[in-house]
């Protein structure tokens, strides 16, 4: 894996990119088609609701330069439901990602130095059972990664990772023009399709 | 949320509602929105959508073409001729697939268009029912907006908000899929409400005076100013607005072939068409100007060739309405964000009033060896086959410039661009960003229905016609009035110069042999003549103008002539050649 604050010989860094979109059904494939048409891989993509009803919030991160950067993010921008992309190298962001590490209670129990093994990655217990124990840590990249090597040998059974989630340092953030957005213009409710359990009632040709 | 409903319910009258069906919802809308022409072709699930048009005959005239690429296309010729927003109907499953080509056209073009298809019924979505397709994920990357309707109430919003979206900004193609059982479904309308704002989307950037001022000071300090204008100009609506700014301003200006007709082409400061075929001066002194004037245009590759040899010595100033043009392909010093319609006469304001004299004569000093080394034996040669330049040069002799020219993709089409006068705006149309060979006959149509008053000539090449040529079956079923004008070289004739230059002369399958067109225009009951001899071509073209109805014009013309200047590819602007 690459430093991330380092940037490369051929210019590409680690960038952030966040998207403040509307919650419709779609746009996270328009969204997706800007980056797959350039042939930009996306190293990790998290989307979810944002503290305004109807307002998502997308972190993107990808390895590119910010040449490229900014210019997908016009693209970005430029999208019907879009309402505001910011991008941001690491330096900018306080970001985490959230990990879920899965291992046999018994082994685990009877072999690790479990305590000391939660206190040195600030992990926890999120389920015990007797068949399994899950752990829940969080960090960057580095701190999940060292864990699954330390559980490996303890019969690590599964193993997962979020995306990066991200907060920029510097700005005052969106929150006070999103409240004021939703103030004036309140968002419209996504309609499902409301009839596809519906087959036997409906007559169709 | 919740509180503000309440209070707009109790200050307003509850407003009034029939029960309609969404597809009837859809008509009204339609009608609404000023559409008069509708270019489609019906099908299963688009069937109640047809059902009620049956009785909306005397409000919306609906043009059934022979195949669905057809009527987008044919929305595309409506649209940039009319300025109106083009609307074609389609199908679910194949029906809808077959827009594709026309909304990717649309798409690079900036063509404002509505496309309405149907889809299976709702329950059925997913489930590869027949004639299913994931039509929105299909048309996603060549769409500027799409959505699916599986609910008839949401038809009237969803409409407005299309051709919102459609016609505002910049403009380009929008998609709406209604399933079966919307189209079907009755509901309580309210009427219809355009749309005006949607709080995602900004379609004009906030103009920066600050860009303004630092554009004009470099405009006033340039001793070798060049303007080049796309079609943004006709699309803002700003030709007046850009023809003060030229005049004032005194600088020479050329265009890319989307800009064509934006100032007349005999205007004293147009210097000519820009790109791989363009017009040597204004592709020459590209790079010799110091301040370069973009407006409106996109810096496509087949305008600049080689974007590290392009204009390295001249500061750009750049005016756009979509901020994600600037700084794309060619880096500008100074951003001007706006619609060209406000920013450019904000920029007049401030520019001082010149005329560069000895810099326009330096571009006509190149029209001189283009003139003399090429264009004179092209629009005027007395023995051997035909030029296809001479044709188009008869064409304006008889036109005076003021016909609609509707041209197909190749050869041909640069030749048109070139030699053909556009008098007037939204007079070229043509499939610049796409380059779609079956364009020019259903986009004819389309242009025709846009401009009824205007004289529209198709001016199609042997291969592309037959792409499309059964629309030749919409022409005798409208009677619409269009001269086709073909243009025979018996060859793929631009795939057969490039393997001429730069394949070796390996003529791999450029060779296409033809049916009698004119035989085939007779069995459409379309009037016809084929010419191959140089005596023929005034008395033939008079004809086929003078003809009371539509025209098809077949010319022999050269089978191996190349189309001169080029800018060959990876070249740089300024490396064009006369031959």
């Amino acid at each position: 894996m690459s430093n991330s604050n380092e940037i490369e010989l051929n210019g590409k860094q680690e960038f952030t990119i966040t998207a403040y979109t509307e919650n419709r059904i779609g746009i996270l494939n328009r969204i997706a088609i800007i980056f797959s048409r350039r042939k930009i891989n996306i190293e990790s993509l998290n989307t979810s609701p944002s503290e305004i009803e109807h307002i998502h919030r997308f972190n993107i991160l990808i390895h590119e330069t910010e040449e490229v950067v900014r210019k997908l993010c016009r693209q970005i921008e430029k999208q019907v439901e879009v309402l505001k992309v910011y991008y941001n190298t690491n330096e900018d962001i306080i970001w985490q990602e959230m990990a879920l590490y899965k291992v046999p209670t018994d082994t685990i129990a009877e072999r690790a130095p479990v305590e000391r093994l939660l206190r040195e990655f600030g992990a926890r217990a999120v389920v015990i059972r007797k068949d399994y124990t899950v752990f829940e840590t969080t960090g960057h990249r580095e701190e999940t990664d060292k864990l699954i090597e330390v559980l490996q040998p303890y019969g690590l059974i599964e193993f997962v990772r979020s995306a990066r989630v991200a907060i920029i340092k510097d700005s005052e953030g969106f929150n006070r023009k999103l409240r004021e957005f939703e103030r004036r213009e309140p968002g419209e409710e996504v309609i499902e399709n409301e009839f596809l359990d519906k087959e036997k009632n409906v007559f169709t040709m | 949320m919740d509180t503000a409903q309440e209070v707009t319910n109790t200050l307003t009258e509850p407003k009034k509602t029939t029960n309609v069906s969404g597809s009837v919802a859809l008509l009204e809308g339609l009608i609404a929105e000023g559409t008069d022409t509708i270019f489609g072709y019906p099908g299963g699930a688009i069937m109640p959508i047809y059902d009620a048009l049956y009785d909306y005959n005397d409000k919306l005239k609906h043009i059934l073409v022979r195949h669905e690429q057809g009527a987008t296309h044919a929305a595309q010729g409506y649209a940039r001729t009319s300025g109106k927003v083009g609307v074609a109907f389609a199908t679910s499953g194949p029906g809808a697939t077959n827009l594709v080509t026309g909304l990717a056209d649309a798409q690079i073009d900036s063509t404002p268009m509505v496309c309405i298809t149907g889809q299976v019924f709702a329950h059925l979505l997913g489930t590869d029912a027949f004639q299913e397709t994931d039509v929105i994920n299909i048309t996603t990357p060549v769409t500027k907006w799409n959505y699916q309707v599986t609910d008839a109430s949401e038809i009237p919003a969803v409409l407005a908000k299309a051709f919102y979206i459609a016609r505002s900004g910049r403009p380009g193609p929008v998609l709406i899929d209604i399933t079966k059982n919307a189209q079907l479904q009755m509901f309580d309308y309210e009427g219809y409400t355009p749309c005006e704002h949607i709080r995602s989307y900004r379609p004009k950037p906030v103009v920066r005076k600050e860009y303004i001022e630092q554009a004009a000071a470099m405009i006033n300090t340039a001793k070798k100013p060049f303007i080049l204008f796309g079609q943004g100009v006709l699309l803002g609506s700003a030709e007046q607005e850009f023809k003060a700014f030229v005049e004032k301003s005194g600088i020479p200006a050329a265009w890319t072939i989307m800009g064509a007709g934006a100032i007349p082409t005999d205007h004293p400061l147009n210097v000519g068409m820009l790109g791989m075929h363009g017009n040597y001066g204004p592709n020459v002194q590209t790079n010799a100007c110091d301040v370069l004037i973009a407006i409106g245009m996109r810096f496509d590759d087949r305008v600049t060739g080689r974007l590290d040899k392009y204009a390295k010595q001249a500061k750009v100033i750049h005016l756009d309405i979509d901020p994600a043009e600037i700084d794309k392909n060619v880096k500008a010093d100074v951003p001007v964000w706006g619609d060209c319609k406000e920013t450019l006469p904000l920029l007049t304001e401030l520019i001082e009033e010149k005329k560069h004299t000895d810099w326009l004569a330096e571009f006509r000093a190149y029209d001189k060896i283009e003139q003399d080394t090429l264009i004179q034996k092209e629009l005027n040669p007395t023995e051997g086959e035909m030029t296809m330049g001479e044709v188009i040069h008869q064409l304006n002799v008889l036109t005076k410039g003021e016909a609609v020219i509707v041209t197909d993709v190749g050869q041909h089409q640069m030749v048109a661009c070139r030699y053909a006068k556009f008098n007037n705006s939204r007079s070229n149309i043509t499939s610049g960003g796409l380059g779609t060979m079956g364009f020019g006959l259903p986009a004819a149509i389309g242009a025709k229905f846009g401009t009824p008053d205007k004289t529209v000539v198709a001016v199609i090449g042997d291969g592309g016609f037959q792409m499309t040529l059964q629309e030749l079956g919409t022409i005798m079923q409208t009677e619409v009035n269009v001269k086709i004008l073909i243009l025979n070289n018996r060859f793929l004739g631009m795939v057969r110069q490039w393997q001429q230059l730069f394949h070796e002369k390996r003529y791999s399958f450029v060779n296409i042999t033809s049916p009698d067109f004119v035989k085939l225009a007779d069995s459409y009951y379309i009037a016809g003549k084929r010419i191959d001899e140089r005596a023929q071509l005034t008395g033939a073209l008079e004809e086929m103008l003078n003809h009371p109805g539509s025209f098809l014009l077949e010319v022999m013309v050269a089978q191996e002539h190349n189309v001169f200047p080029m800018v060959p590819q990876g070249m740089s602007v300024a490396e064009i050649r006369l031959k």
